[in-house]
């Protein structure tokens, strides 16, 4: 197929498929980095008038990433839905813009269409969509996932406790996950980003939130997130794991520089499932991706970050996870420069996670060297919750002090969660008016010092206070 | 506002009855209320700590003063530049900063010996310049104490505008078995100063992240020097060992630590 479009006098041509998908994106500063941005403002709108024309058709005969020399192409057009594609296979891009938006496109109908729909189609819409439009569609996606708790409910938002300690004390660890709960976070998941990589030290961690969660009957589940490899050794070694994480990208390359392959990954997954630690569900995987992630390792092949992200989606919903997270801000200014780029590329990965069924969370963050600050994530978070997003980080105070970046607070999803008339997952919500942290409206309430939860503290972490 | 003056707290606060547990973290936990939103102390508080990491971004690393204070501890230095310019190219350009500058690659290339050089040390000012001020030097000195006496590690190499990656180039034009690269990692708002180790063997350009170990956050109040060397010790003797490092070579140095500890030391080994 020839890709062009003229404006006037002015006559533009497309390489291929890709090269328009990459002109037609919205200005970042990771695609001008790669060399695939649009050169003029003129040039990325004939981009992507061009892309509206096309055939949705078409992105199941032109792979961006070669067929014969990547697994996530081989995936994504092996497991094409055929029968759940003819909904909308008559569509080009532009329509399906429209269909998209349109009342037809209700809930049940986009439940119905998503194994049909491949990333790169995502991505391509996308590209043709306003932010409104992100939110729009993106809030009649329904994406629901069970492990000892229900996530992605409608009017519900959940926060992955993250209590993250620089040298993984044990009673630093215990410290951040007591403020965090009594802050009514930690649905999503109970996850921590451990600066070891030994797998004594992993166990230890493992062993840690398994007793804060029995010790007060939490209706969640933990993770604890080193390397897939990591965790198939300690799951041998009988570690009581419920999530199993990996970060994961968008092409076999990329995914080969995080040490990982589709057969990695569904090893893992068995071993997981194999563990039947679930009550409620059995969803046992928790995923993270972010823009960028392929082009860093050098595995983009001249494709746009965003599209490759979308392709990682496809990676995660081959194992149908709990938890999808894009880690939007946290790579660095040379892939998003500033709180504009940082809080479009936020949008479109919640919007292109959910168009293809998966229970897209967003680690609303930035760092120290880019450009941005706590009111780009505001705006960011607060546009992410009316698009129904599954989950959003808490942290004390917004402050990672093992990871080194800023995101979202225990403080910030209370914030969100009044603002929009959110509530928790039900079981934590049930939980959390058990041990009067919240009320039925959900306000928290407030703590004493003679509070169940700080009169009963883990055994021999917080005993010393 | 007067000094006797007490500071008028407002009714609308909701202090935290944990404060306690502040001793076991630097993480900010126990901030307290308002409604459900951050008090204004602690507003302010956070503000003024990005502004600070924000600075620290943009400071440039005086490399004269740092080779001088390792020249001290008996190493040679050599400095090297990456193809990055300036702070502003750096930031928004990491292949320029992974790539060695022409004249430095046939500067090292002419340096270069015929016999491999086991360890070589590589140090770059990477995200946090400060890292490297406060921590590089006293980080040297506990792995000159412990590393094994007849392995050979060549200058240690300093590298303005630089990331990790560029060290394993720089590991290749030296000839080096096993590449250490010492490097600022990104400024957190409390901790402006966090330097990272990176080991990889057999470096050569185009190494990625699977191959290389990662021991991060040292400095003072996270992972302190020795206990970063040690760390370095162990993956260096298995790395060699293996011939290899990166994912397929599992850190288990905290169980060995145990085991150390409790052993005899060797001759000329010190904790």
């Amino acid at each position: 197929m020839k890709y062009s479009h003229s404006v006037g006098q002015v006559h533009y041509t497309f390489t291929d498929l890709k090269d328009v998908l990459a002109k037609a994106t919205p200005a970042r500063s990771g695609d001008y980095l790669a060399g695939v941005a649009a050169e003029t403002y003129a040039e990325r709108m004939a981009a992507r008038m061009c892309l509206a024309d096309i055939p949705l058709r078409q992105f199941l005969q032109e792979a961006v990433v070669p067929y014969e020399e990547d697994e996530v192409t081989r995936l994504i057009m092996d497991t094409h839905d055929a029968t759940a594609f003819a909904e909308i296979s008559h569509l080009t891009v532009g329509g399906f813009r429209d269909w998209l938006l349109s009342d037809i496109a209700d809930s049940a109908t986009l439940k119905r269409v998503a194994p049909g729909i491949t990333p790169e189609m995502a991505a391509a819409v996308s590209k043709l969509m306003r932010n409104q439009d992100l939110i729009l569609v993106a809030r009649k996606c329904h994406v629901t996932t069970a492990f000892r708790n229900t996530i992605g409910l409608p009017g519900r938002l959940s926060v992955r406790l993250q209590p993250n300690h620089p040298t993984d004390d044990a009673r630093g660890i215990a410290a951040s996950m007591l403020d965090g709960l009594l802050y009514g976070s930690g649905d999503a998941v109970i996850g921590i980003n451990p600066a070891t990589d030994s797998i004594p030290a992993l166990m230890d961690l493992y062993y840690l939130v398994d007793e804060v969660i029995n010790q007060y009957g939490i209706p969640t589940q933990s993770c604890v997130l080193t390397h897939v490899t990591n965790q198939i050794q300690v799951m041998e070694k009988g570690a009581p794991v419920d999530l199993v994480f990996q970060s994961i990208a968008g092409t076999e390359k990329a995914n080969q520089s995080f040490g990982i392959n589709l057969g990695i990954l569904q090893e893992a997954y068995d071993a997981a499932l194999a563990l039947k630690r679930g009550t409620v569900g059995n969803n046992v995987m928790y995923f993270e991706t972010g823009q960028g992630s392929a082009l860093s390792a050098n595995a983009n092949f001249g494709v746009d970050q965003q599209t490759v992200e979308a392709r990682a989606y496809a990676v995660a919903r081959r194992f149908s996870p709990l938890l999808s997270n894009t880690v939007v801000g946290f790579i660095g200014p040379e892939y998003l420069y500033d709180g504009k780029q940082i809080i479009r590329a936020g949008l479109e990965d919640h919007f292109c996670g959910k168009l293809l069924g998966l229970p897209l969370g967003c680690d609303v963050c930035y760092t120290n060297h880019a450009e941005a600050d706590q009111d780009d994530m505001d705006t960011l978070m607060t546009l992410l919750g009316a698009a129904g997003i599954t989950f959003i980080m808490g942290i004390p105070g917004a402050d990672d002090i093992m990871l080194n970046y800023q995101t979202t607070s225990f403080h910030d999803a209370l914030y969100l969660r009044k603002v929009l008339g959110l509530k928790p997952a039900p079981e934590f919500e049930q939980w959390l008016m058990k041990m009067n942290i919240m009320d039925a409206q959900g306000l928290v309430q407030p703590v004493r010092i003679g509070h169940h939860m700080l009169q009963n503290m883990p055994k021999n972490l917080l005993s010393a206070a | 506002m007067n000094e006797n003056e007490q500071p008028l707290k407002s009714e609308a606060l909701a202090d935290d009855p944990w404060q306690q547990l502040k001793g076991f973290t630097r993480a900010r936990i126990a901030l307290g209320r308002v409604g459900s939103s951050l008090p204004t102390r602690e507003v302010l508080d956070f503000g003024m700590s990005h502004a600070m990491a924000r600075d620290a971004v943009h400071l440039a690393l005086d490399m004269d003063q740092l080779a001088a204070g390792i020249a001290e501890l008996g190493y040679d230095t050599v400095q090297v530049n990456s193809c990055a310019p300036d702070r502003a190219t750096y930031l928004l350009r990491p292949d320029l900063g992974r790539r060695l500058s022409d004249a430095d690659s046939e500067k090292l290339l002419a340096m270069r010996s015929a016999s491999p050089i086991d360890l070589l040390i590589v140090v770059g000012d990477g995200l946090s310049s400060l890292a490297v001020e406060r921590h590089v030097q006293g980080l040297l000195a506990e792995i000159k104490a412990i590393f094994p006496p007849d392995w050979s590690t060549g200058p240690v190499v300093l590298v303005r505008q630089a990331r990790v990656a560029i060290a394993d180039t720089i590991g290749e034009l030296l000839n080096a078995r096993m590449v250490a690269m010492l490097i600022g990692e990104r400024p957190g708002l409390s901790s402006p100063d966090s330097l990272g180790v990176y080991l990889t063997y057999d470096p050569r350009t185009g190494r990625n992240d699977a191959d290389r170990n990662c021991i991060s956050n040292v400095r003072p109040e996270g992972l302190i020097y020795a206990a970063a060397a040690r760390k370095l010790l162990w993956l260096a003797r298995e790395s060699m060992r293996l011939k290899l490092s990166g994912v397929a070579l599992k850190d288990e140095s905290d169980a060995v630590e145990i085991e150390v500890q409790a052993a005899p030391r060797l001759p000329g080994e010190t904790a």
